[in-house]
């Protein structure tokens, strides 16, 4: 029992960071009805710049994100600015390519800058730390934070989208582009801070990735598979949903690698595809008025 | 006055001649070519055929799957588990592993199906995980190390080994004038017509009679088919399989999407000008490793960019060749002796 307990808590705090691969992902989708196949290889590079940062300035991961997330941003300003803004139209391969080519250069471009050995961040003593819920339950200190700090993103985001200005214009450009550039708005520019907010997001789950476990520069696909099934189980246009998608997988993850270590990924994909074969608008979808 | 219906013209008819003469010579090439040679070009007829059958789901019906590889993969799986297994002899393995992986495909689609546009890309790809971690699990088929087919069954397939290479190409060199052969026929079809009206809108082919979901159902499962078949005989050819190998992403579904941008992507001739280029390419810069990949990732994105039409879209807008028209063209003849 005590063990089933752990295991479960251990997926849904792992469960946090995949919904934070997967707030990125659904916000791009939201605003311009794009799939950002280099995902997953952008948070890689994330992880990457985080390694650099924490090696020249010798501070911590949790600190490098002070550099990490505006650098992030910008790249994604600058990407959608220059090169994905070109793509968007109701012919949807030229985004899908472009981003695939994308994925292909940031995949082969960290190989031959780094090398294809597995790196991983140091964290320090936060790391090993821990806190005993219940006799025989313990969560480490880097998980919770982990976790707490995707609850943060997902409330933040939500809080932009539906608080702010530059939220009324995500959704405004979102539901008609057309009227939307009639108002004022340059929907050039709110794509553009639409993938810079998705890239800080992105920032901020590389460095946890890369201090949680080792990386190399093929994981990224890997990484947005997990994000984009988190984004389906929890139901399209719904913030807390991907996180409850998130949890989801991670728990699925959780129990298929306590089962057969070599049942992880797939008892995740499993739980995607039950999902997608029981309730295809997944199970928290946005429903309005 | 008559009136007939015709799909060529001149300058079609004079390459399909073109194109058959150079599918008899290529067939002479156990003759004076040498064993890299025939391997090389064995790899090209396999691209030409897995670009073609993309682009038939891709560029025709719509289907964007970046999960090709599940049926490259799974036809190559059939073929090593009924030989190593059933003890059926890999050449007829070939077209089971079609059938079957044409069975497997239909639950398949009615998962995936149900996502549409990006969304079913990347559910392409899962299901192709599902069955890379589902092969990595096979242990009398090497789990996920993989395995190599028996000495005994690649010799019971013909006596010596100048024999079954100059066999596995004329395989090959016939899967690819088989797979183009039906992808033309298709298209020519009604279903052609079908899916030509589907591209350009779903909504008024359906309000013509087109039954979309059937007509993309059929279009998905014939792909399996084929992209099995070929799949299939890309790793009799290896003669070793692994998961990683048989379910890569990179190998089986970017190049080809890359193949078939960069030749020219709705076109039936695009698939082959992409395959010379990639290998042009191949050949010449493979060397550079990670850079090679880099620059071809980058030439597709350029060519998407800058001229989304490819190579071969180049090509028709200039000169108006055309080496296999779709294009349904009605033609007024005078008939000599006219009836009223």
């Amino acid at each position: 029992m005590i063990e089933w307990i752990n295991v479960i808590l251990q997926g849904v705090l792992v469960g946090g960071l995949y919904a934070m691969f997967a707030a990125g992902l659904s916000l791009i989708f939201g605003v311009m009805r794009l799939v950002n196949i280099a995902h997953g290889d952008l948070i890689v590079l994330a992880a990457y710049i985080a390694l650099v940062v924490t090696q020249t300035l010798g501070i911590g991961p949790l600190a490098a994100l002070i550099v990490v997330v505006p650098a992030m941003a910008v790249i994604g300003y600058a990407l959608q600015w220059f090169v994905l803004n070109r793509t968007l139209g109701d012919d949807l391969l030229p985004p899908l390519l472009v981003t695939f080519g994308l994925s292909v250069i940031i995949q082969n471009g960290l190989l031959t800058l780094s090398t294809a050995d597995s790196v991983k961040l140091q964290a320090g003593a936060i790391e090993v730390a821990t806190m005993r819920l219940a006799e025989g339950v313990y969560v480490g200190m880097l998980p919770l934070l982990q976790f707490a700090v995707a609850v943060g993103v997902i409330a933040g985001l939500q809080w932009i989208f539906y608080r702010t200005a530059l939220g009324r214009a995500f959704r405004a450009t979102a539901d008609d582009p057309a009227i939307a550039q009639l108002m004022g708005l340059d929907n050039r520019h709110v794509f553009a801070l639409a993938m810079a907010l998705s890239l800080a997001v992105v920032a901020i789950a590389g460095v946890f990735l890369a201090v949680r476990a080792n990386f190399d520069p093929s994981q990224g696909p890997a990484r947005l598979i997990f994000g984009f099934e988190a984004v389906i189980i929890g139901g399209l246009g719904s913030l807390w949903g991907t996180l409850a998608g998130g949890l989801i997988l991670g728990v699925a993850q959780a129990v298929g690698a306590h089962l057969n270590p070599g049942w992880q990924i797939l008892a995740g994909h499993v739980a995607f595809l039950a999902v997608l074969a029981v309730r295809p608008q997944g199970l928290f979808p946005k429903v309005r008025a | 006055m008559g009136v007939r219906v015709a799909f060529g013209d001149r300058a079609s008819a004079v390459g399909v001649l073109l194109c058959a003469l150079a599918v008899v010579a290529l067939a002479t090439a156990p003759a004076w070519g040498g064993r890299d040679d025939l391997q090389l070009l064995s790899e090209m007829y396999a691209y030409v055929a897995l670009a073609s059958l993309w682009n038939l789901l891709a560029g025709y019906a719509g289907l964007v799957s970046v999960g090709q590889q599940a049926y490259v993969g799974l036809g190559a799986y059939i073929l090593f588990g009924f030989a190593i297994l059933v003890g059926i002899s890999p050449l007829w393995s070939i077209p089971l592993a079609g059938l079957i992986a044409a069975a497997v495909s239909i639950p398949v689609a009615f998962l995936v199906f149900r996502l549409r546009g990006h969304y079913f890309a990347i559910g392409t790809w899962i299901v192709a995980e599902v069955f890379r971690l589902i092969a990595s699990q096979i242990s009398v088929l090497g789990g996920g190390s993989g395995t190599s087919l028996p000495a005994a069954i690649v010799i019971a397939m013909a006596p010596t080994r100048q024999l079954r290479d100059d066999v596995i190409y004329w395989i090959a060199l016939g899967l690819a004038v088989a797979v183009l052969t039906l992808v033309v026929l298709l298209l020519r079809s009604r279903y052609g017509l079908a899916l030509k009206a589907m591209r350009d809108s779903e909504l008024a082919a359906s309000c013509s009679g087109v039954d979309v979901n059937r007509t993309k159902m059929l279009v998905y499962v014939v792909t399996a088919f084929a992209t099995a078949t070929v799949g299939a005989l890309i790793f009799l050819q290896k003669l070793r399989i692994s998961p990683d190998a048989a379910f890569s992403v990179n190998d089986w579904t970017a190049f080809v999407i890359f193949i078939t941008v960069i030749g020219g992507i709705g076109r039936i001739e695009g698939p082959i000008i992409g395959t010379i280029v990639f290998f042009v390419l191949r050949q010449t810069l493979a060397d550079l490793g990670t850079i090679y990949l880099m620059m071809l990732g980058l030439v597709a994105i350029l060519v998407m960019l800058a001229a989304p039409k490819g190579i071969w879209g180049l090509i028709v807008a200039r000169f108006g060749w055309q080496l296999f028209p779709l294009e349904r063209r009605v033609l007024f003849e005078k008939r000599s002796g006219a009836r009223k």
